[in-house]
């Protein structure tokens, strides 16, 4: 009988090798963690923007700091990570993509479609 | 209880809610784009339409679904210990209730 005590444990993500497809899978979680991690920022924003007009334009004036910006540059790969990787997952559930070469594929074009997809919103910003 | 259908409940509840929350950042990200509300009144005039209002709300319920799951797996495959493991639930379960309702709150008051 399978219970949580057999779970593996104790996972040592260094000297675990890692094919492509695991690098999309702990980018999903890594990014996960992030997105969840920033949620508390977020809220605090979306009440400062909506409080007051000098609220709403205090909440412009952070996120158009220099230091915020990186970080919204790590947040939007994780966002977009996420998304691609998750796609992936939804597919892989519903039997699509799973030989594989098609997982190893999907799993390029996750892992690059992501900062691919970074760099076009930023060049469109600009 | 039952820890395969408490399982199995957990992966459903994961994927419903990824498909809502991809559906919502797609359509809206697309929107705000498009149609950006520049100014503090046209922002909390989108904000306060009663369909951007109740998806933004469903937006919101959905994506404490998706991260307690989520965040619960990668603590339960990465803290075997279990006075730790059950401190972060505590402390993710809290920061996710709290930023719940503050920002439901927030949604409610536009």
């Amino acid at each position: 009988m399978r219970t949580t005590e057999n779970r593996p444990r104790f996972l040592n993500l260094l000297q675990i090798r890692m094919p492509i497809g695991a690098v999309a899978s702990i980018a999903h979680r890594i990014s996960g963690v992030l997105l969840f991690l920033i949620l508390p920022a977020a809220v605090f924003l979306l009440e400062l923007s909506v409080r007051s007009p000098e609220g709403f334009d205090q909440a412009r004036g952070i996120l158009h700091a220099p230091l915020v910006q990186l970080l919204g540059l790590v947040l939007a790969w994780a966002l977009l990570h996420h998304l691609l990787a998750g796609i992936r997952f939804l597919l892989l559930d519903l039997e699509i993509g799973i030989e594989r070469k098609q997982a190893r594929v999907s799993a390029w074009l996750v892992n690059l479609g992501a900062p691919l997809l970074l760099l076009l919103v930023l060049g469109a910003m600009l | 209880m039952s820890r395969k259908a408490h399982g199995l409940r957990a992966w459903v509840l994961q994927r419903i809610s990824a498909v809502y929350l991809a559906a919502y950042f797609l359509l809206t990200s697309t929107y705000l784009v498009a149609r950006s509300p520049g100014s503090y009144e046209a922002w909390r005039g989108w904000l306060a339409d009663p369909w951007v209002n109740l998806a933004t709300g469903l937006f919101i319920l959905s994506l404490l679904v998706h991260a307690w799951v989520g965040i619960r797996d990668v603590v339960m495959d990465y803290v075997p210990h279990m006075g730790l493991r059950v401190s972060l639930f505590a402390v993710i379960g809290l920061t996710l209730a709290g930023c719940g309702i503050w920002s439901l709150r927030i949604l409610f008051s536009v």
